[in-house]
């Protein structure tokens, strides 16, 4: 047993590195337990999430310059670009509800970055973290449809412009990938994130192997820049679906 | 076995890879361990509800205000700047009007000066012609004087002379017919 793992160490290098402990939540302040209150590694780390957000969007404003500082006109950027994101996709009405979905994107795109520090906690590779985020954007969505439609919001699975005897078939279909929208919402951001990070990690174990290493230290290079662009461009796909399921809320009539 | 994988502890529990640890399989993938999923949720929510207190309360308007103030502006400095081109035009057409209207002056000043000067020389030349006209007719009397003068000496000459002739030739001079055959001489 002991020699097959030095054997399995030494043709994979995996016992040394475990690729998924970086997802362990831990108490913070010593101890095994780990109740609903107990301040961990998560708190941590959204609490660095709060920080950074805080800093752009508070800190970097404070001046209220009309020819912004750099890190005011980042701010500007970032809420320009979640304004025009929720009015294009869902219509006028929809900015009002610009707040929650600047919450959520501006929380997303922060953990994920945070999470490309070495020796960070990345929480939105967690799913019990995107599922919350996820399933409180369905149940808002679905109340919201049908207090503001009524009856009228389950027109959305009921779609008028195919043929009629179609129309059973494909209002089956709807439903079920109706459902299925938290599930695909959440586990393709927690998906993404965890799949980037232990990538990472299995390059960073070979990297301990020197025969290997320069390719195994240009390929974490490489893997780098894409979890960069993946972190952003996840927290955006959360959000623009956010903004499609609003949409169907707002307007069910295809 | 069972004991050997208590005694690696938590070290050998992380190794996935070995088959014998599929009790580990929680620790093997923490996203599915359940233990943590109220911890995580309870933090998510407080995280997510200051950030959105922080977002609404704070940042958004501030930032909104911003952009609402710096749209003013812009709006503000382009009407200004339409304003002032509008005034410089106005500027340039009373230029133009005074340049025009200076020119129009001069021309008039110069028309004037001209006919002034016209009719001073119009007046000179009138006040010569008057003048060598005036000349001319005190000449003209003079001379027509001198002429009679002339005309009553030749006729006393001529009357002297013929009287001197009749008397030399012997005969009375008749005072009154040698006036009347000089009178009908001059008159041929």
């Amino acid at each position: 047993m002991g020699t097959d793992d030095v054997a399995t160490a030494e043709d994979e290098g995996g016992l040394v590195f475990h690729p998924m402990d970086q997802f362990i939540v831990k108490p913070l302040f010593g101890g095994d337990t780990v109740n609903w209150y107990t301040p961990t590694n998560v708190t941590l780390w959204m609490f660095f999430t709060v920080v950074a957000i805080t800093l752009l969007l508070v800190a970097g404003t404070r001046g209220r310059a009309i020819v912004p500082s750099r890190v005011q006109s980042v701010a500007e950027l970032a809420y320009g670009f979640v304004y025009k994101m929720v009015e294009d996709v869902s219509g006028k009405d929809g900015v009002k509800y610009f707040p929650y979905i600047m919450t959520l994107f501006m929380f997303i795109v922060f953990a994920n970055m945070l999470g490309l520090i070495p020796m960070s906690f990345t929480t939105t590779s967690h799913i019990a973290v995107t599922a919350v985020m996820a399933m409180a954007v369905f149940l808002t969505v679905t109340i919201l449809g049908f207090v503001l439609h009524g009856v009228g919001f389950l027109k959305l699975f009921w779609i008028s412009s195919a043929p009629l005897p179609l129309r059973p078939i494909l209002a089956v279909i709807e439903v079920i990938s109706y459902f299925v929208r938290p599930v695909s919402h959440s586990i393709r951001l927690a998906g993404n994130m965890m799949a980037g990070h232990a990538v990472i990690k299995v390059f960073a174990a070979f990297a301990a192997v020197a025969l290997i290493s320069p390719l195994s230290i240009l390929a974490i290079t490489a893997i780098y820049a894409l979890e960069t662009l993946v972190s952003f461009i996840q927290a955006y796909v959360f959000a623009i679906l956010t903004c499609v399921y609003l949409k169907d809320a707002l307007h069910p009539h295809h | 076995m069972a004991t050997e994988t208590e005694s690696h502890g938590d070290e050998a529990a992380h190794g996935g890879a070995d088959a014998a640890h599929g009790g580990a399989e929680a620790v093997g993938m923490p996203q599915l361990d359940f233990a943590t999923f109220p911890n995580q949720i309870f933090w998510l929510v407080v995280t997510l509800v200051v950030i959105y207190l922080i977002l609404s309360r704070v940042a958004l308007p501030r930032i909104a205000a911003v952009l609402a103030e710096r749209q003013g502006a812009i709006t503000n400095d382009i009407a200004a700047a339409e304003d002032l081109k509008l005034k410089a035009e106005e500027a340039e057409a009373a230029y133009n009007q005074a340049l025009a209207d200076a020119r129009a002056e001069a021309q008039k000043i110069i028309a004037e000066a001209k006919a002034e000067m016209q009719a001073e020389l119009d007046a000179a030349t009138a006040k010569a012609d008057a003048e060598i006209a005036a000349k001319a007719a005190e000449s003209e009397k003079a001379i027509a004087e001198i002429r009679a003068g002339a005309m009553q000496s030749v006729e006393e000459v001529a009357k002297a002379t013929a009287a001197e002739i009749v008397a030399a030739m012997g005969g009375k001079s008749d005072a009154k017919a040698i006036d009347a055959a000089i009178a009908a001489q001059l008159k041929g």
